[in-house]
């Protein structure tokens, strides 16, 4: 079947199995692996991307379901060779270590701030709850994305005045 | 890697189209709704459906409002808009409590009420929530509508009253007077499934009980609502000496298992327990007591 919806602000048609995995489709069909691949069972998080501006996990949501959808991905979040706040949050922080979650962490702090410009660190936590980080135990992402709501620029992606939506 | 085995994919429009493909694509097909419930058993090759029907255009299933003396839920509508629903945080505080522990934030933007409802997994929340709560569920099919109880839409685990060819469309929850409401669950880590949980509800006449039903889920085949709990609070004064007896009657009315999340014995004292705690929170919010 053919699915069409836009990626990171541009639009993609491609030919699809109705059984692929948007994971998969972003990754191995659209050679966007930013977005990362890891428990397949819904429960790391790590495979987050937003669909129309919500944080979803990709590894369980076909393909198909995206047709139609304006979907973002990490590579989407710096725009004009400007890094998201998010991203430079999650610099000036330590929000990474291996770097295993961060695309999916930074993701979900993106439609958090873009919902909620000053969160509480509870606020944040809960945010961030249904992802797993195996390194840098939570705080310096907390902070990250503290330092991230503190230096909020007008350009970021999934909101209507992002360049790339 | 895990993919599902191959199926065929049709998106619905509306009600309306999604019964028409139902009814036209046979027992092999299914809806797909939030997905995360039907897409890991799939993956897992537990379910093999020949065709999928996602409903996730039908803009008329999305919706939670207060009509004739109900409030009515969409099916489609999602675990995030349950949460944040201030009508029926007012009405029913026990959805908030439940949706605060099912899954995480991210999941909770795409499961939905419907899905949860028909997958009758025994452990699934929403389940317990509506089943204390003495709602109905009203299933659809190109000959019509059908309104069925809690008590019938649940015919067994994983099975329901919704026929092949048929939808659910709408949760229909009876509002009264003078209630309150409250939802306790043990989980083994944030985020996870019940070990055991409990919904309660109360509806008071005066300083008595007029009505009292409590929830199970995990501890048996289905999510189950306990006759003896709701002859026992009828008529009666609240008080700890209540929340005891009831709670031992809710523990010797249900049927748990060994299993990886704990002891049928724990399982059994968590349901006494977590009924204890749920029906004391209800009857301090029904006073008015506790937000
Ligand atoms: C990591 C993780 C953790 C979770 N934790 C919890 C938890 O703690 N507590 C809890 O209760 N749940 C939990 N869930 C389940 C979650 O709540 C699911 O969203 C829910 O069970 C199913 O909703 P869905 O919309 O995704 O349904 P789907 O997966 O889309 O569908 C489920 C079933 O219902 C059928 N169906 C869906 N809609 C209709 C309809 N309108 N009419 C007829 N049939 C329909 C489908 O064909 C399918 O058979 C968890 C899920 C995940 C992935
Ligand atoms: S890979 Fe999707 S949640 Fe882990
Ligand atoms: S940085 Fe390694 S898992 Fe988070």
């Amino acid at each position: 079947m053919q699915v069409d919806m836009t990626v990171n602000g541009q639009e993609v048609s491609e030919e699809i199995e109705p059984r692929h995995l948007l994971v998969h489709f972003i990754r191995d069909q659209l050679g966007l692996t930013g977005t990362h691949w890891g428990c397949d069972t819904s429960n790391c998080g790590t495979c987050v991307v937003l669909i129309d501006g919500e944080p979803v996990k990709s590894c369980t949501t076909l393909a198909a379901m995206a047709g139609g959808h304006d979907v973002q991905t990490v590579e989407g979040m710096e725009v004009d060779g400007e890094l998201d706040p998010v991203q430079e949050g999650f610099m000036q922080c330590h929000g990474l270590q291996c770097g295993f979650c961060t695309p999916g962490m930074m993701l979900t702090a993106r439609a958090l701030l873009n919902n909620d410009p000053n969160p509480t660190e509870e606020v944040i936590r809960e945010a961030i709850s249904g992802q797993i980080c195996r390194c840098t135990g939570y705080s310096t992402i907390v902070r990250s994305i503290q330092w991230a709501a503190a230096h909020e620029s007008a350009v970021t992606v999934g909101t209507s005045n992002g360049s790339a939506s | 890697m895990q993919v599902p085995a191959p199926f065929e994919y049709e998106r619905a429009n509306n009600v309306a189209e999604a019964i028409a493909l139902r009814e036209r694509l046979g027992p092999e097909a299914r809806f797909i709704a939030g997905g995360h419930s039907l897409l890991p058993m799939m993956k897992l090759r537990l379910a093999n459906p020949e065709y999928l029907i996602d409903i996730n255009d039908c803009e008329e299933l999305f919706y939670i409002s207060e009509d004739g003396g109900e409030i009515r839920i969409g099916a489609m509508t999602r675990h995030r808009e349950l949460l944040e629903s201030e009508l029926l945080a007012e009405h029913f505080p026990i959805f908030r409590d439940a949706e605060e522990v099912i899954a995480d934030p991210v999941v909770r933007n795409r499961g939905t009420l419907g899905g949860s409802l028909c997958q009758a997994d025994p452990s699934e929340d929403l389940s317990a929530v509506c089943t204390t709560l003495d709602a109905s569920c009203v299933i659809k099919s190109t000959s019509g509508e059908r309104v069925v109880s809690m008590h019938d839409f649940h015919v067994g685990p994983y099975e329901t009253a919704v026929g092949d060819a048929e939808m659910l469309t709408e949760i229909r929850i009876p509002l009264k007077a003078n209630g309150g409401s409250a939802y306790e669950k043990v989980e083994r880590r944030a985020g996870d499934w019940a070990v055991v949980s409990s919904g309660a509800a109360v509806w008071f006449d005066g300083d008595t009980i007029a009505e009292g039903r409590v929830g199970l889920a995990a501890v048996g085949p289905n999510t189950t609502s306990i006759d003896p709990v709701s002859e026992a609070l009828r008529g009666a004064t609240p008080s700890e000496d209540l929340y005891q007896q009831v709670g031992e009657i809710a523990a010797a009315n249900c049927s748990p298992q060994d299993d990886q999340r704990g002891s049928a014995a724990y399982k059994t004292h968590l349901a006494m327990e977590l009924t204890k705690r749920a029906l004391r929170r209800a009857v301090a919010r029904a006073n008015g007591q506790e937000a």
